[in-house]
This record gives C-alpha cells, sequence and structure tokens, in this order.
C-alpha cells in the first residue's frame, strides 16, 4: 500500500542510476542513517554499545570487505582474520612509533598495509581458483598469526605480546566514552558503506561480477583478471584491514594475535554466507546475525529458564547456544541459501502487493 | 514457499523478542554485595575451568551461609567466557552495572586480565588476579586497580629456579645446564619468559623457549627437540589439555617427570589424573595452597553446604587444587570487602571504589587467616598502596602417582630480582600510557 513506486518518473539519468531509486527506499535508509546518529545514543545503555552495536558496526565492516571479495568477486578467502590483524597491528605501530600521528591517519594505514598484504596474498587467485584458493588464502592465516606471535617488532616488544592503546582522540575531541566510539565507528562505516556501494556499482565492480559468473568469458571480452582480481583483494583487504584497527583500538582497547585467529576468519566468510554472498545489505545482516545471536541466547535461555521456574546452569546455556546457532545456520541455509539479503529483497516484493496480492 | 514464509516470520519474531529482552534492564537490587564471575565452563580449558568456578562460587555461598559481610548478603551471577578475550569483555560489560554495581572482577585469563585492565580504571572497578595476569600490576603506583594477590608469574617462575638450584646443591651450579621453557603460547605463556631470562643471565644457564600453540595437544616437534637438546629440566607453562598431553609426550620421549616443573595452572588433579602413574614424580609450583582435603574450610564447605544438597559441582572434588584456588579467589573478593567496611561503615554495601581501598589495605593476619578456616594453607597477606601482591610465598608439591604431596618447604620469591623487574616493565606501561605515578596524598584516599 505505502511501498509502490507508481508515479514516480526519473526525468534525468543522474536520477535513474541512484543508490536507491524508489523513494521509500531512500527515505527509509536516510531515516535509518538519521536514527543511528541522533536517534540511538537517547534510547541504549553502555552495555548495549559496547558488547553490542560498537562489534556489530566493526563486523559489518570487515564483513563488507569481505563481501566484496568472495560476494562479488568470487575469491573465497579465509584470511581475512589475518588481514584484520595486519591493520590492528600496522595501525598501532604507526601509531606509537611516529609521534602526534593523528588516529584517524593510523587506522587508514594499518587498511594501506592491509592491502599490501592482501594484494601479496592474493596472487595465487590467478592460478588457483575455488576452494583451492581458499586453502591457499589460509597460508596468509598462518603466517600472520606467526609473525604477530614471533617478531617482537609489531609488538613493540612487549613481554607479552600483548599491544594495548588508550586515549584515543580525533583533533582533541576524545574517543573514550561508549557513545564516541559508537559515533567514531558509525562515521567509518557509513563511509565505507557508501565508497563500497558506488564502487560495487561502477565499472570495477561490474568486471568484478563478470569475473565471478564466468572468468573465461569476461577475459574474452576484455576484463584482464590480473587487474580484476588483485584490485578485489585490494579494496577488500583495505576495508578489512581498517575494520581490524578499529576492532583493536576501539572497541579491544588490548589485544592479541589469538583476537584475529583462524576462527575470525571463518566467522567473517560465515557473515558472508549467511548475510547474502553479492549485496552491501547482506553484510549488516550477517554481521547481526553472528554477533547479536549468541549473546541474544546466551542471557534469552536463563530468562526464559526462569520464567517456566528451571535454573539452567551457565554450562548448560553455553552448550546450548551452540546448538541453536548451529541449527539456525543450517536452517537458514536450506531455507534460503542466498542468505538473509534475500529475504529482504522478497519481503520487499512483498510489501508491493500488500495487502492485496492477487 | 511455506518454509520461506515461516524463515521470514521467525526473522521478524526474533528481532521483536531481541528488542524486548534488552528493554528490560537489570532490575535494581540493593542490599546486596553483587559478585559478578567470570567462568569457563566449557571450550578447551574447562576441565580446569569448573573445579575453579565451583571453589569461587562456593565460598560465596558459603560467606551467605556464616551471615554475610558483617550482615550485608552476598548475590552472584555466572557469565562464561570460554577463555575468549571478546566473550569476557562482553561479560564484563553485562555485569559491571548489574545488581547495583560489580564489586570487583576475576577475570580468570590473562588475555581478558590485559583488556579489562584498560577499562577498570575508567569504570573504577578493581581487578584481582591472585597468582595470575600481568606480572607488573603488583605495583599499585602505576596499576591503581588491578590487585595480583598473593603472587604473580614472576613470583612462580622465581620459585621454581629457586627449588632447581636447591635440588642442583645451590645457584652456582646452575651454570653451564639446559633449562628448557615450554610455554602456552599466548600472553599467559609469555609472562614467564622475561624472569626465567633474568635468572639465565644471572646464572649463567642456557635457556631454550619452545611454544606450544593453543590449545596445547600438538606438542610432537616441541618434544622432538628436547629429545635431541636434553636440557637438564623443562619448565612446564600450561593450561588445560596441554598439561597432561606434555607428561604424555615427556613419557613417550622418556624424559624424567623429576625434571619437569610447572606453573600452578599446571600443577592440578586434572592435568595428571588422566596420566596417572605416568606423571609420577612430576612438580609444579602451588601458590600457597596444594589439595587441602583436611583443611578446616573444606569441612566447613562440606558441612555446611554439600551436606544439605546446595553445594557447586561434586563433592569428591572439593579441597582439590583448582577448587581450592576458586575458594582463595573469592576469600580476597570477600575479604577486600569487609576490610573496605570498616572505612566506610559496617554492615553497609560497598560501592567498587571504596572495595579497591579494601583490596589496597588488606591486612590478612594468620589468625584471622586461621578463623578463616585456611590454617595451614595461607600465610598472611598484607597489601598497600606501593605493593598490591602482599604476599610472595610459594611451595612445590609433586604428583605421586594418585595425590599431590608437597616436597619442599616454603619459599619466598626474590624481592631483588623481581622488584626492579616490576618496576621497569609499570614505568614502561606508564610512559605507552602517559599515567603520572600516583602520589602519596592519592595513596591515601
Amino acid at each position: 500500500m505505502f511501498y509502490r513506486e507508481n508515479g514516480q518518473f526519473k526525468t534525468t539519468y543522474r536520477k535513474d542510476q541512484q543508490i536507491f531509486a524508489i523513494a521509500q527506499d531512500r527515505w527509509v535508509i536516510l531515516a535509518l542513517i538519521a536514527f543511528a546518529f541522533v536517534g540511538v545514543p537517547f534510547l541504549v545503555d553502555e552495555y548495549m554499545y559496547r558488547a553490542i552495536l560498537i562489534p556489530f558496526l566493526i563486523l559489518s565492516l570487515a564483513a563488507l570487505g569481505v563481501n566484496i571479495l568472495v560476494g562479488y568477486c568470487g575469491q573465497i578467502s579465509l584470511g581475512s582474520g589475518a588481514f584484520m590483524a595486519v591493520g590492528a597491528y600496522m595501525a598501532y605501530n604507526t601509531y606509537i612509533r611516529i609521534d602526534g600521528m593523528p588516529l584517524i591517519l593510523a587506522l587508514l594505514s594499518g587498511g594501506f598495509f592491509a592491502t599490501l598484504v592482501g594484494i601479496f596474498f592474493g596472487v595465487p587467485s590467478l592460478r588457483v581458483k575455488g576452494l583451492y584458493l581458499a586453502v591457499a588464502t589460509l597460508a596468509a592465516q598462518f603466517f600472520c598469526d606467526w609473525a604477530f606471535l614471533r617478531v617482537g617488532w609489531f609488538t613493540n616488544n612487549n613481554a607479552s605480546g600483548s599491544v594495548s592503546v588508550s586515549n584515543l582522540n580525533v583533533m582533541g575531541i576524545g574517543i573514550n566514552t561508549p557513545l564516541e566510539k559508537y559515533l567514531f565507528c558509525l562515521v567509518f562505516l557509513v563511509v565505507f558503506g557508501l565508497l563500497a556501494k558506488n564502487l560495487v556499482r561502477s565499472a570495477i565492480g561490474r568486471e568484478w561480477m563478470a569475473i565471478r559468473d564466468m572468468d573465461v568469458a569476461a577475459a574474452v571480452i576484455g576484463i584482464r583478471p590480473v587487474y580484476a582480481k588483485l584490485s578485489a583483494f585490494a579494496v577488500s583487504s583495505f576495508i578489512v584491514g581498517v575494520a581490524g584497527g578499529l576492532w583493536g583500538f576501539v572497541h579491544l582497547g588490548s589485544w592479541e594475535p589469538a583476537a584475529f585467529s583462524i576462527d575470525r576468519s571463518f566467522q567473517l566468510l560465515f557473515m558472508v554466507i549467511i548475510g547474502g554472498m553479492g549485496s552491501i545489505m547482506g553484510s549488516f545482516f550477517g554481521a547481526a546475525f553472528i554477533v547479536i545471536l549468541p549473546i541474544f541466547l546466551n542471557q534469552f535461555l536463563p530468562a526464559l529458564g526462569a520464567v517456566f521456574g528451571v535454573e539452567i546452569s551457565t554450562a548448560t546455556v553455553s552448550h546450548a547456544e551452540y546448538m541453536i546457532f548451529g541449527a539456525l545456520i543450517v536452517w537458514f541455509l536450506i531455507v534460503e541459501p542466498h542468505g538473509l539479503a534475500k529475504l529482504w529483497s522478497v519481503a520487499k516484493q512483498k510489501l508491493r502487493l500488500w495487502p492485496f496480492p492477487h | 514457499m511455506k518454509l520461506r514464509q515461516l524463515a521470514l516470520a521467525t526473522t521478524v519474531a526474533a528481532a521483536g523478542l531481541a528488542s524486548a529482552l534488552v528493554s528490560t534492564v537489570a532490575t535494581a537490587q540493593t542490599k546486596e554485595q553483587f559478585f559478578p564471575v567470570l567462568v569457563y565452563r566449557t571450550g578447551a580449558y574447562a576441565p580446569n575451568g569448573v573445579p575453579f568456578a565451583n571453589g569461587y562460587v562456593d565460598y560465596l555461598k558459603l560467606v551467605n551461609a556464616r551471615g554475610g559481610i558483617n550482615g550485608v548478603k552476598v548475590s552472584y551471577e555466572e557469565c562464561e567466557t570460554g577463555y575468549a578475550t571478546d566473550r569476557g569483555v562482553e561479560c564484563y560489560e553485562r555485569l559491571k552495572g548489574k545488581n547495583g554495581g560489580a564489586t570487583v572482577f576475576q577475570p580468570l585469563s590473562t588475555g581478558i586480565t590485559f583488556a579489562l585492565t584498560e577499562k577498570a580504571p575508567i569504570d573504577k572497578i578493581p581487578l584481582i588476579t591472585a597468582g595470575y595476569g600481568r606480572s607488573e600490576s603488583a605495583d599499585g603506583g602505576v596499576f591503581k586497580w588491578n590487585f595480583p594477590l598473593a603472587g604473580t608469574y614472576w613470583v612462580a617462575g622465581d620459585v621454581i629456579m629457586q627449588d632447581i638450584a636447591k635440588k642442583l646443591g645451590g645457584a652456582d651450579k646452575l651454570k653451564g645446564k639446559h633449562i628448557a621453557l615450554v610455554y602456552h603460547d599466548s600472553p599467559f605463556g609469555k609472562e614467564a619468559i622475561p624472569i626465567l631470562q633474568e635468572h639465565a643471565a644471572m646464572s649463567g644457564f642456557k635457556l631454550s623457549l619452545l611454544p606450544v600453540t593453543h590449545p596445547g595437544v600438538e606438542q610432537k616437534s616441541t618434544w622432538l627437540q628436547i629429545r635431541q637438546s636434553r636440557p637438564d629440566y623443562v619448565v612446564n607453562w600450561g593450561w588445560g589439555v596441554m598439561n597432561s598431553t606434555l607428561l604424555k609426550e615427556a613419557q613417550a620421549t622418556g624424559y624424567p617427570r623429576e625434571k619437569i616443573y610447572g606453573v600452578w595452572w599446571a600443577g592440578a588433579e586434572p592435568d595428571v589424573k588422566d596420566v596417572g602413574m605416568g606423571a609420577k614424580g612430576y612438580n609444579a609450583i602451588t601458590m600457597q595452597h596444594g589439595t587441602e582435603k583436611g583443611s578446616a574450610i573444606v569441612k566447613e564447605v562440606l558441612e555446611k553446604l554439600h551436606a544439605k544438597g546446595q553445594g557447586t559441582g561434586p563433592k569428591d572434588e572439593v579441597g582439590e587444587v583448582l577448587y581450592m584456588r576458586g575458594l582463595f579467589s573469592a576469600m580476597f573478593a570477600i575479604e577486600g570487602v569487609r576490610q573496605a567496611q570498616e572505612k566506610y561503615g559496617k554492615g553497609k554495601v560497598v560501592t567498587a571504589s571504596q572495595a579497591r581501598w579494601g583490596y589496597e589495605n588488606l591486612n590478612l593476619t594468620q589468625p584471622k587467616l586461621d578463623a578463616l578456616g585456611f590454617k595451614g594453607v595461607l600465610r598472611p597477606v598484607s597489601t598497600s598502596c606501593a605493593d598490591h601482591m602482599g604476599a610472595n610465598w610459594a611451595r612445590i608439591h609433586t604428583w605421586n602417582g594418585s595425590k599431590w604431596e608437597f616436597s619442599s618447604d616454603w619459599y619466598q620469591a626474590d624481592e631483588q630480582i623481581i622488584k626492579p623487574m616490576v618496576k621497569t616493565a609499570a614505568d614502561k606501561y606508564a610512559a605507552e600510557k602517559k599515567i603520572t605515578r600516583r602520589t602519596p596524598a592519592d595513596c591515601q584516599s
């Protein structure tokens, strides 16, 4: 009833090419962003910020990066955790080694080094494909784990191998309270989200998708696989690297290589698969599913038990959390193999006809 | 299509439920002193995490059975971290504001300790890391909110070296010897490196560092190196399944178990039980207590809780090493509050920053400890503004094939070695974080 595009005529090419062609979409998204900036700070408490919103924002950003590589360019990568680690550790090194280094520049330099590492480990993608590539990118994961554990320079020769940062500020404005951290991450996410969305709509984005759909055909019509594949690795690892920097600097404050272990790589890949490959929106859904659901289950189950007067032990809750989470993943993949983003678009289609579907 | 509709409906329902849950903020419960309990009852380290958690919770229950802290009842809530830093941080955020505010956190993982060390001063909540955590946090001048009570890893490392020297017949005999440190490759395992390097430089023995990656079941290459180089002693800085694997590998390699020393996380029943006689002779340090099944406190727990069916976990594990560790850690949490009540009002709930004062001014004399049921288990602990550790006593115990037995007298860590190390490391931390040392006036507050 409300979600109809009837009567919205596009009279210029500009209008035809905008991100959200339908006015309702545009308004809803703008309202959502405005709400995230202005509304959320009035509604949520510190726990929501620190435990849910900030990790969600940062991991959405990382999932966005992975989605460019896996979803748009079709190069399966298990090295995302490593690229996050490079982003975090190199941002740390530029931050502490160069006096007066601005925070944002440090984070971007983390992204820059992640790009270099990403391109380097992306080179095998020119020869190997699919699962073989996934195995090849595992090398990045193991190499980075090793480097950050063993090479003292990266951790500023800390005895324990754990590094930490504090008293962050951007041009004199502190990034210390949960609200400031939230807004800081949100700005990053909005800027990178917009950039990524525009990239995938541009010529280079279409090149990536052509490579994903059939690389031989793409090469035949004049797309250079080297350029397309490596640029996807570069863009993806830059975004993932910045997300890694944010994860270390803003979310954890103090971290060790275990924070970016192989588990993190899998987690990011699952976010993309569950959220929806080749969809910017899907990255957000996937991140929400993976970040929020376990925490939700962990708190919901004891509450549910209390309703029925049963006290569930911590261990049982934890086991049940894994079981339900796993079952839900399988179930979602069977019911909707194209991810949560597909569910979203189905919902939108239905909404167009609602309330008179026939 | 039906399944898809179902999927849509559940997604919407889940979103609705989630928002409903979010809106139920913690209900305010005053008049009770709230202790958050970070535990790991699942995951690779669960065999060791469970007895600790049981001991911790049992002590809190016992305090209530004894009538509270000067009448103030204790409440607690568990949160499962699975030994993962990010889940630990989530637990911290979840519990810190609940039930009138958390009194103190005990992270029970070096990684989580590092993360919370950055957060605690901002939230003004003290951290107790009894026998673990970061060793330099014993310096209260820099680490205002950290309390590595009754020992750190550096104390443990120092005492292990003292015992090895004693067995060899003097510190000068260490010269030219070869000691291998097999460590869990994490901030926890790496804590041992500085102290052993310091000793190696002092006594002139060769130290080789052999890391084992999480969770520690893969040690073949490590033991190949040990078989080749045949070190005189092996120091095991392991945790969880790594310990029993190490002992089995030692057995397979034919390395004498008498020459292996474990840190206190590697010296409990779950580590050696599966190996049984194969671990006979294996030594481990204890930060004061070992298996204390005969102690007054254990009898009291059995009588007041387990006999009434209110105990946590299996009855026969009460009094084992890690269970005692849990009891002992909870005891510090409680006694700090009791001390704080002396200053801020007896029989009142104290805030986290008031409790911090209590932990900084702990004065657990022997009569007090005996009255609490820790006779023969613990030695006095007294902290101050400069010294957040409070005691540096330790003993060595040895597995005889069926139980742990003390095999050494009390040792005291060598302050001449540790003090300068702590100060240097703390100053480095302070410089990195641009913290100034606390003034004497700050110490009074």
